[in-house]
């Protein structure tokens, strides 16, 4: 399969994006740019973490109307996967491709750490490789991650199984103390209605080896190349 | 344009600021919300269709319903 990962003015993990993709899995994965309009007909576009356009105004609105940004639109309305993380995934919000929104941490503070994750649906084409509970061990790296969405809508993506992955203690069970940013739910990731589009605040592609703490993140690239096979 | 956090949205930011009021004695603070103010100039023929280009502003652009309030002030030049 082929991937594309989009690189917009503030990007920061699109190499690393890169060399998880590539060096690690093993894929097909090509840089894409943001004054692009052309997909080069990729299975699967992702959007990295950073700061694009510098976060101003909010936290993924200015990169929602950068001209690839339409492409991106439309292949996920066509059913294309779309992968978003971090910043990428306030970009999918903004962007209305998931609901809800990410907000300032409730601790006000940028937070840099590595937590657990549980997997809450394993029916998607981002999670199929892993069990369901599979617990994963992630970092985050974020100032804004608080996810919020309207309550009625939040029950809704609750009874789908929209929530995908949320964070959880050390017995894998959610809780105040190990939800780091006060997310609703403590979700840390979700998809759309249609699961064809994922965000989340953790990053995967900083624990693809042994070496950088875990492999924990192979899960969701191996979940997409194994849900397009 | 005044965008503010939703009633009912965690402001922390706003929290804060509430809890920094109080250790300064002001126990008469309560929801302190925090939001942006955003100036800007806009060519129009009246005050109606200065709000009404300003509005659509805000809803595309400078605030996000999901999580934001807007209301608008106009000015005649």
């Amino acid at each position: 399969m082929k991937w594309g990962v989009v690189t917009f003015p503030g990007s920061l993990d699109d190499r690393d994006m890169l060399y998880a993709l590539r060096d690690v899995m093993e894929q097909d994965a090509q840089p894409l740019w943001h004054k692009d309009r052309d997909l080069r007909n990729v299975d699967c576009v992702v959007l990295p973490g950073g700061f694009s356009y510098g976060d101003y105004l909010r936290c993924g609105a200015m990169a929602r109307f950068s001209p690839i940004m339409e492409s991106v639109v439309n292949f996920a309305r066509r059913g294309g996967l779309v992968l978003g993380v971090c910043n990428g995934f306030q970009i999918l919000c903004e962007a209305h491709l998931l609901p809800g929104a990410l907000t300032r941490n409730r601790s006000l503070a940028f937070i840099c750490e590595r937590l657990t994750v549980r997997v809450e649906n394993v029916n998607t084409p981002f999670t199929c490789a892993a069990q369901n509970g599979e617990l994963l061990r992630l970092p985050i790296k974020h100032g804004e991650g608080l996810y919020v969405a309207p309550r009625d809508e939040l029950r809704r993506m609750e009874d789908r199984g929209q929530v995908l992955v949320r964070y959880v203690n050390q017995h894998g069970e959610p809780s105040d103390d190990a939800n780091p940013n006060g997310s609703m739910n403590s979700i840390a990731g979700v998809a759309n209605d249609r699961f064809n589009v994922f965000g989340l605040m953790p990053h995967p592609e900083h624990a693809v080896e042994p070496m950088l703490g875990g492999d924990g993140g192979l899960r969701i690239f191996r979940s997409i190349v194994q849900s397009l096979a | 344009m005044y965008i503010t956090p939703k009633r009912g949205v965690l402001d922390p930011q706003g929290r804060a600021i509430e809890h920094s009021l109080k250790s300064l004695g002001f126990h008469n603070v309560g929801q302190v919300r925090m939001g942006k103010y955003i100036e800007l100039d806009v060519a129009a023929q009246s005050a109606e269709e200065a709000a009404g280009e300003v509005g659509r502003m805000c809803e595309q652009l400078l605030a996000n319903s999901v999580i934001e309030d807007y209301r608008l002030e106009v000015e005649g030049a």
